[in-house]
Parts: C-alpha cells; sequence; structure tokens
C-alpha cells in the first residue's frame, strides 16, 4: 500500500513502526471527517426518521399537545378506513398498468435507438425531453391538453372518436388520463438505463446467433432480452417504488377527485397528515406503504433477477 | 434492408412527435391570446402571435420574478451543498481504508430503497421541533446527505488511477491535501453529472416546497406556479407561458450537457 521509502527519509523520522501508526490513525481521523457530514444527516434524517416513524405509528400525534400512546389502534384504524381501501385500490391499479406499459415503452425506444442511424444524438435528446421537466409543468400542460374543449379531444374527433370527454372530470376517465400522461414523461428516464444496457452486449453473442440462423425476432428474445434481464429488474423495481408514491400530479391536477377515483395512498398520506394533522396515523400509513414496497421488491427479485449464463 | 431503414426513421420521427409535441403545443398555446386559447375547434398554429404574454406573467404577479430567485438560489445552494459532501464521502468510501467502511457504505446503499413517504411524516415532525417550517433549511440540510450522490462519487474515484495521489503522497501531501488538490479537478466528469441531476431535482421539486413552505413569497417556481393557477384559472395563455419559465431553462441545461445526463445514469443506476 505505501510507497516504501517515505518512512525512512530524513533523521528526524521516527522509527518506521510507529510513523506507520500515526499514518494510519491519521488516515481513520481524515476520513471519518469527510464521511461525518454525510452520516450526521443520514442517521437524523432517515435511520432517525425511519424510528421516529415506527413510534409515531403507535401513538396519536396532532403537532400541538404531546404524543399519546395509542397501541395498535392506527394499524386497526387503517384496515376499517374506507378511504384506505380506494387509496389502496387505485394505487394498485395505477402500478399495475403503469409499470409494464412503461417498462416495455422505455426498451423499445432504447432498442430503436440502438440501431446504427444518423442524429442518434437529437433523436435521443427529443425522447428523453419529458424526463428533464417538471411534474408541475407537465401537469399544468397535460390539464390544459386533457380540457373538455382541449387539443387532446380535438385529435380524437379528427379521428371520428367521441370528443367531448371531461377527461379528468370523469370518475372513469381520470385515473387513465394521469396514467398516461406518466407513462409518457417517465418511460424516457428508463429508456437510458436500457440504451446502456444494450450497448455492453458484446456484437459476438449476437453474431453467432446469426450464424446458427437466428432471425433478427429470435435474436432479440433469445440473447438480448435475457441478458437485458438485470436491467429489466431494475426497471421495474424503480418504476414500482415510483408508481407505489405518485403524489405530484395527483395533486395538481384532481385532489384525489373525483368522487376519490384518483386517491391514491400517497395523496392520502398527505391529506391525513397535512390537510388533518393525524401524524400518528399517516406515519402507520407510510408503513403499510414501505411493507408493501419490500414485499413487491422481494416478488420482483424471485421472478425476474434470475442468473443467465452463456 | 432498404425498407428496415424507412421503417426505423419512421417510428423515430412518430415517438419524437409524440414526446415533443406537448412543448410545442404549450409554447404555441402560450402565444395566443385569451379568447383564442379557449376557442373550439382549436386552431392549433393561430397568428398573430402575442410574445408579450411572456412579460404580462413577469408582472402580473409581484411574487413571479420573486419565484423564479428563490428557486435559482436555492437550487444552486442545494447543488453546491451535495457536490461537496458527496465527494468528501465518495473519496473517503473509495480510497481510505477505516473500521467499519463497508457497514457503512452498505447502510448508504440501503437507504436508497427506502421510499421518501416513510421519513416525510417524521421528518416534517423533526423540522416542527427546529423551527424549521417556512424556511429553506428542510430543503437544504437533509440533503447533505445523498445516498445516490455518494455512489455516484464513490464509483467514480475507484475508476481513476492511483498514480496521481502516490505521486503526491511520496511529496509528503496530506489526504485533504489529495483530497482537495489532486482527486476533485479529476472527478470533474462525476462532478457536473452530479451538479445537473441535482439541480434538476431542485429546480422541479414540488412535495418539498409545498409541505415546508407556507408564505407565498418564500415559495419556488414550481409551487408558484400551482399558486398561480389558482388565480388565473381562465387565463391559459399566461399559466402556459409560466410554466415555460420552468421548464425551458432546464430543456437548455439538458441540451447542452446531455452526455453527462446519460452518463450519471448509466454510472449510477446499473453497476449496483
Amino acid at each position: 500500500m505505501r510507497p516504501s521509502g517515505t518512512g525512512t527519509r530524513g533523521a528526524g523520522r521516527p522509527a518506521p513502526l510507529v510513523w506507520f501508526r500515526r499514518a494510519r490513525t491519521r488516515e481513520i481521523l481524515t476520513a471519518y471527517v469527510l464521511i461525518a457530514p454525510h452520516m450526521l444527516a443520514l442517521s437524523v434524517f432517515t435511520f432517525f426518521a425511519m424510528g421516529f416513524a415506527f413510534y409515531l405509528g403507535f401513538h396519536r400525534y396532532d403537532l400541538l399537545s404531546p404524543p399519546t400512546f395509542a397501541g395498535a389502534r392506527n394499524f386497526v384504524r387503517i384496515f376499517t378506513d374506507p378511504d384506505f381501501h380506494i387509496a389502496l385500490r387505485n394505487t394498485i391499479y395505477y402500478t399495475a398498468v403503469v409499470v409494464p406499459i412503461q417498462t416495455a415503452l422505455a426498451l423499445f425506444y432504447a432498442v430503436l435507438l440502438n440501431q446504427p442511424v444518423r442524429l442518434r444524438t437529437f433523436f435521443r435528446a427529443a425522447f428523453y425531453a419529458p424526463s428533464v421537466t417538471a411534474s408541475i409543468v407537465i401537469s399544468l400542460v397535460f390539464i390544459w391538453l386533457y380540457a373538455k374543449q382541449g387539443i387532446f379531444n380535438y385529435l380524437l374527433s379528427k379521428l371520428g372518436l367521441p370528443a367531448s370527454i371531461d377527461w379528468l372530470g370523469n370518475p372513469a376517465t381520470a385515473l387513465p388520463a394521469i396514467m398516461m400522461m406518466n407513462i409518457w414523461s417517465t418511460a424516457p428516464t428508463f429508456m437510458v438505463v436500457f440504451l446502456a444496457a444494450l450497448q455492453d452486449i458484446p456484437d459476438s453473442l449476437l453474431e453467432a446467433a446469426a450464424i446458427d440462423g437466428a432471425n433478427a425476432w429470435q435474436r432479440f428474445t433469445r440473447v438480448t432480452l435475457p441478458l437485458l434481464r438485470p436491467s429489466i429488474f431494475f426497471v421495474v423495481v424503480m418504476g414500482t417504488i415510483g408508481c407505489l408514491q405518485v403524489f405530484d400530479q395527483i395533486y395538481i391536477m384532481t385532489r384525489g377527485g373525483p368522487l376519490k377515483s384518483t386517491m391514491t395512498l400517497n395523496y392520502l398520506i398527505y391529506s391525513e397528515a397535512f390537510e388533518n394533522f393525524r401524524m400518528g396515523y399517516a406515519a402507520a400509513l407510510s408503513l403499510i406503504l414501505f411493507v408493501l414496497i419490500l414485499l413487491l421488491t422481494v416478488i420482483q427479485k424471485r421472478y425476474i433477477d434470475v442468473e443467465v449464463q452463456y | 434492408m432498404r425498407g428496415k431503414t424507412v421503417l426505423i426513421y419512421a417510428l423515430l420521427l412518430a415517438i419524437t412527435v409524440v414526446t415533443f409535441s406537448p412543448f410545442v403545443l404549450s409554447v404555441l398555446g402560450s402565444l395566443k391570446d385569451t379568447r383564442s386559447i379557449l376557442a373550439w375547434p382549436p386552431r392549433i398554429f393561430s397568428p398573430p402571435f402575442h410574445p408579450d404574454n411572456y412579460v404580462r406573467v413577469w408582472k402580473a404577479s409581484p411574487l413571479f420574478p420573486v419565484w423564479v430567485r428563490n428557486s435559482i438560489v436555492l437550487a444552486v445552494i442545494t447543488v453546491a451543498v451535495k457536490l461537496l459532501s458527496c465527494s468528501m464521502a465518495g473519496y473517503a468510501f473509495a480510497r481510505m481504508r477505516f473500521p467499519g467502511r463497508n457497514v457503512l457504505f452498505w447502510a448508504t446503499l440501503a437507504t436508497m430503497m427506502v421510499p421518501y413517504a416513510v421519513t416525510l411524516v417524521p421528518n416534517y415532525t423533526i423540522m416542527a421541533k427546529f423551527g424549521w417550517i417556512d424556511t429553506y433549511l428542510p430543503l437544504i440540510v437533509p440533503g447533505i446527505s445523498d445516498a445516490f450522490g455518494v455512489f455516484l462519487m464513490a464509483q467514480f474515484f475507484k475508476t481513476l488511477p492511483r498514480d496521481y495521489e502516490d505521486a503526491a503522497r511520496i511529496d509528503g501531501a496530506s489526504w485533504f491535501t489529495i483530497f482537495w488538490r489532486v482527486m476533485l479537478p479529476l472527478a470533474r466528469p462525476a462532478l457536473v453529472a452530479l451538479a445537473i441531476f441535482k439541480f434538476q431535482a431542485s429546480w422541479n421539486d414540488f412535495l418539498g416546497p409545498l409541505i415546508y413552505l407556507n408564505t407565498p413569497s418564500k415559495f419556488t417556481l414550481p409551487l408558484g406556479l400551482n399558486f398561480f393557477k389558482g388565480q388565473y384559472f381562465h387565463f391559459w395563455e399566461l399559466i402556459l407561458a409560466g410554466a415555460m419559465f420552468n421548464a425551458v431553462p432546464m430543456l437548455i441545461i439538458f441540451a447542452i450537457f446531455q452526455r453527462y445526463f446519460i452518463k450519471g445514469i448509466s454510472l449510477g443506476g446499473l453497476k449496483a
């Protein structure tokens, strides 16, 4: 490790062993100083906060009077709370539709951009643009596009389809409209992950498959897709975590309505904590959400992240 | 072969239209007047254009310029804080040996799996105890720790050759000097990637400011735009023009630093 000879330079140096010990101490101390800001903030705002979420989950707390112990009452209430059932159903519906479609779309974008085409940088930038745009901007633009007399309905009327749907005002269409918008804006983020993975696949494997008589579709399904499993796992897990926590667009566009048709778990947590000031109940809800996320991640690991060898 | 090439370009163009047309439509919309933006059937391209809508937004609400300034100041501070703390921790994890290194590194990585919804409620309570509600501190201080940033910097430092550090050490440089004078300048590509990501995260953040900021004059632009929407509900051309003040700077930054964006995602995302 240490460059030889440094310990013997100069007459005033202590014996090599003592020098080495001091240098080690200095290295350790310096390292602790360097990680201190990060570890301190992590300890308070992540580790302590998680423990505190657990504490709050078993208490009643309105931010004004001190917390009182509530036992398991918050959790019992969750399972009899009709809003929780609606929010859970909406969140699962949202996730089950958005994750597969955005993953497939991201892969499709990436495969297309991985072809030997001119202007690849231009196309990549155009595809990616929705992903760098703020949720507030996208939500405002789509409120306008989705209006009853908006451009979206106008395009549908041009195709001869029913054209006076109040997309965000109708309980049947509000959540699907938000799903469609979020698939549009999130797929490009994950496209980049697939693009990087596609570029790591050795050409020799695809060439060997071609020599063996595999057509393009077979090469994709039998060689490319299995090698992409780790990336697919990553994209599905990150997509699921994101979908289960969808909030900004709901808050800006529909406030959970109409008739609670867009009420999601995170929106429910927000309104319990910051509109009703039921911090204990909100913390209990967030723990349920956490368990749901962990559970889905484990299941996805079991079925998607399978080792592939060639 | 020819047919395949045509098909590929046709698909590329079709997707470009799908991903990019909402931006074009909203810019065109932001240039209309109040009556023509509500007309049915909508006229997508309808001169005369009113570029003065952008000036009207700036003047309509005296708070609008304040929100823009707040957003810039907050994003710059957040990025500076994160670059410093992530590169410090990343360097220590990548290059130095100290008791507990692996445990602390894995603990850091594990927190990437913790959904922010879980820490939202307790952190609000903590901030309330600190008396930090309606200040920018809750939006800056927790960000000192950033698992993704630490991981990204550590991964990058690991790829650098050790020769420069060894040379500096033989010259008697301390760990701090080596970190500050030798390693940080070498880490510029990773720092740029991290800076862009974190600028984007702060510039676009909605939930954080929504929860912690109450006074309209302290709002950031995303929160301000939501407030603005409530006040100018029938002036869609102004709402769209206002939204462009948030979207366009980010799109320009992306266009300039595209390479770093892509590199950062593949460096921080996949090699976990």
